[in-house]
């Protein structure tokens, strides 16, 4: 009895495993509160990055935590928005994955900033000119909105709200990808940047790292409590995963052959696809090979094999193509956000550019381990946080599948 | 009658007292104000000046880096020029890639009409002064560094690590973002830029700065006089320093 003291659901109580994925995940994040104060007393010296390359490692999980966590979103909005019952049923777990998410790359956003102290002149002085200032709403509404939202879901008696707040919620998180990839795609002085194609493809990319996100944890839910995903919805899953894979892969594409059809942007493509060494590696295996051709390789080769609903399908399509998936964000992420940087300015179209501040040559990064502690930190924190939520409140997805044979027989 | 003549001594005694209290008291200020003849602190800076420079390549003296010198005496910058050190000023050298012509042209904040850096600035601490003047507030920069991101002429440093041996009226400090100032403390005594200065100094000329609004002023007159244009004029960005020779 003492056992089932903490936790919502009783199947769920495996105390001593809870306690070490908590003393796991305490310090991770304790490592990046470390790597934090570390920096904050001697200054960014500490770090790879430069004048040259000013947004590092810390970065690339930071954004690569928040897109994931407005795409996560996304499993609740097909439940709410498009009324779809195998998605209801595991709203509250992608509200609340949102969320947690949200918190880790937030954190390791602000606590790389050069002043965190002054965290509350960022809340308090809006230049809403700046497309930074509105993410910094979009987050805050994030928060309240999608809080909103889950209390609707999980309170019986705010249920009738759940539609319209998790319309509201979808809208939102369409208008907080959009600004994040316009970060980007605002910066016209940079090659690798200034792009309309970035919110959109920031959208598409954000749909297929949630929902791998989302099959990992569900995964591993399920396997926790012992139970096995239901066949049906775990093909209905796998499938909406290919389909964002294939989007994201076709917005690389366009986005790519777009910049090779100008001929000022030829330098660029050349050293991302072609000569950029570690971004062209990363680029080809990290992005295009591993998290996306890979992951659609696993996602329907078993199943045109006859496996059906045997093991390996199930670790196939349940967590290691979402955890590709994942990977290839990460790698997305580093090309787009340190490769951008890494590729020099053109400040004098049709010259040969040399000065000590490293005009017209390929800046070099190479993160510090301390990057690599805040950058891990924010994963740290979106998974302290899920631990945490999934032991104190019911978010295991309950599927009623009386009314899923009905609506297949309807559909 | 006497009585009448003792107050009219003593109010003449009076005034006089007044007028010699009046004067000790605002004298020295008038003069004070007769010899900087500039504005006072609290007036602001005025958009009826704008504030610009014209480089003329030609003149710039290869190798020469005195004005790179000058500026890191006056802004109390170390000099070193290591990926993670401030530079405000540098020389570039460029090489035309199919002529084979080369030059070498010092390289800075451009204080554009329309500068990027303050667009994304998320609090607004990159910010634009009423004379053209592009600055950055020290009291509202979170070092988040997005305006590095945007700047074309990467005119900006960020301060990686504490500093000390400031120079009183160029505050720093590490984890804020810097760049050029065009010497704001200079220009507001109406003296020229560091750089400028060094650059006279070595009698290359190479700098001229002013009030592009003034026509009378010289580098309104040289802008008048000889072509120019600004570096990366396809992002439309109107910049306060301008190029001849390139």
């Amino acid at each position: 009895m003492a056992t089932n003291e903490y936790c919502a659901n009783k199947q769920e109580c495996k105390t001593t495993q809870f306690w070490l994925l908590l003393g796991l995940g305490g310090l991770i994040v304790l490592s990046a509160l470390y790597a934090f104060f570390t920096l904050e007393h001697h200054g960014h010296v500490l770090t790879g990055m430069n004048n040259q390359v000013v947004w590092g490692l810390p970065h690339v999980f930071a954004v690569l935590l928040i897109v994931a966590a407005s795409g996560v979103l996304n499993i609740a909005s097909i439940g709410s928005v498009f009324g779809k019952s195998v998605y209801k049923a595991r709203a509250p777990l992608s509200g609340m994955l949102a969320l947690a998410m949200l918190s880790g790359g937030l954190a390791v956003l602000v606590l790389d900033l050069g002043r965190p102290d002054r965290l509350i002149v960022a809340m308090t002085y809006y230049n809403f000119k700046s497309i930074f200032a509105w993410n910094m709403i979009f987050y805050n509404g994030f928060f309240a909105i999608v809080g909103l939202y889950l209390l609707t879901l999980m309170d019986r008696k705010m249920n009738a709200w759940s539609k319209p707040v998790g319309f509201v919620a979808f809208l939102w998180r369409l208008g907080l990808t959009t600004a994040t990839g316009s970060i980007f795609g605002f910066i016209a002085a940079r090659s690798g940047y200034n792009s309309a194609l970035m919110a959109p493809m920031f959208i598409v990319m954000s749909f297929g790292y949630g929902l791998a996100v989302f099959m990992v944890v569900q995964s591993a839910m399920y396997y926790w409590n012992d139970q096995l995903l239901d066949v049906n919805v775990r093909r209905r899953m796998k499938n909406l995963l290919a389909v964002f894979v294939g989007a994201s892969l076709y917005f690389t594409i366009v986005f790519h052959l777009t910049n090779l059809y100008f001929a000022k942007q030829w330098e660029y493509e050349r050293f991302i696809l072609l000569d950029g060494g570690i971004y062209t590696t990363t680029f080809w295996v990290g992005q295009i090979i591993l998290g996306g051709i890979v992951p659609l390789i696993l996602l329907f080769i078993p199943r045109s094999g006859g496996a059906g609903s045997g093991k390996t399908e199930r670790i196939c399509f349940c967590f290691l193509a979402p955890l590709l998936v994942v990977l290839g964000g990460l790698a997305q992420m580093y090309v787009t956000i340190i490769g951008g940087q890494a590729f020099p300015m053109p400040l004098f179209p049709g010259h040969e550019v040399s000065s000590t501040f490293y005009d017209g040559v390929v800046a070099s990064y190479s993160p510090s381990k301390w990057e690599w502690m805040l950058g891990i930190g924010g994963v740290g924190i979106a998974f302290l946080l899920t631990v945490i939520a999934v032991r104190v409140f019911k978010f295991m997805p309950h599927d009623d599948f009386e009314e899923l044979k009905m609506r297949r027989a309807t559909d | 009658m006497s009585e009448s003549t003792n107050t009219e001594s003593s109010r003449r005694d009076f005034l006089k007292a007044g007028a010699l209290v009046a004067g000790v008291t605002l004298g020295p200020g008038v003069l004070f104000y007769g010899i900087a003849h500039s504005r006072a602190p609290e007036e602001g800076a005025s958009s009826a000046k704008r504030w610009g420079m014209l480089i003329d390549t030609t003149k710039c003296g290869d190798g020469c880096n005195d004005c790179v010198t000058a500026c890191n005496t006056e802004n109390g910058l170390s000099g070193k020029t290591g990926p993670q050190d401030s530079q405000w000023i540098r020389k570039v050298d460029i090489k035309d890639l199919r002529s084979g012509f080369v030059q070498s042209l010092p390289m800075m904040c451009q204080h554009c009409e329309n500068p990027p850096c303050v667009d994304v600035c998320p609090t607004g601490a990159s910010m634009k002064r009423a004379d053209g003047i592009v600055l950055v507030d020290r009291h509202i920069c979170i070092g988040c560094r997005y305006c590095m991101m945007a700047c074309p002429y990467k005119a900006r440093s960020f301060v990686h690590e504490p500093l000390t041996d400031q120079n009183p009226e160029v505050p720093r400090g590490k984890g804020c973002v810097e760049s050029c100032t065009f010497c704001v403390q200079r220009v507001d005594r109406d003296e020229q830029p560091a750089c400028v200065e060094a650059c006279n100094t070595k009698s290359h000329q190479a700098m001229i700065f002013g009030d592009l609004k003034d026509p009378e002023s010289a580098v309104a007159k040289a802008l008048k006089a000889y072509d120019s244009v600004e570096v990366r004029a396809d992002m439309g960005l109107n910049t306060g320093v301008r190029y001849q020779g390139i």
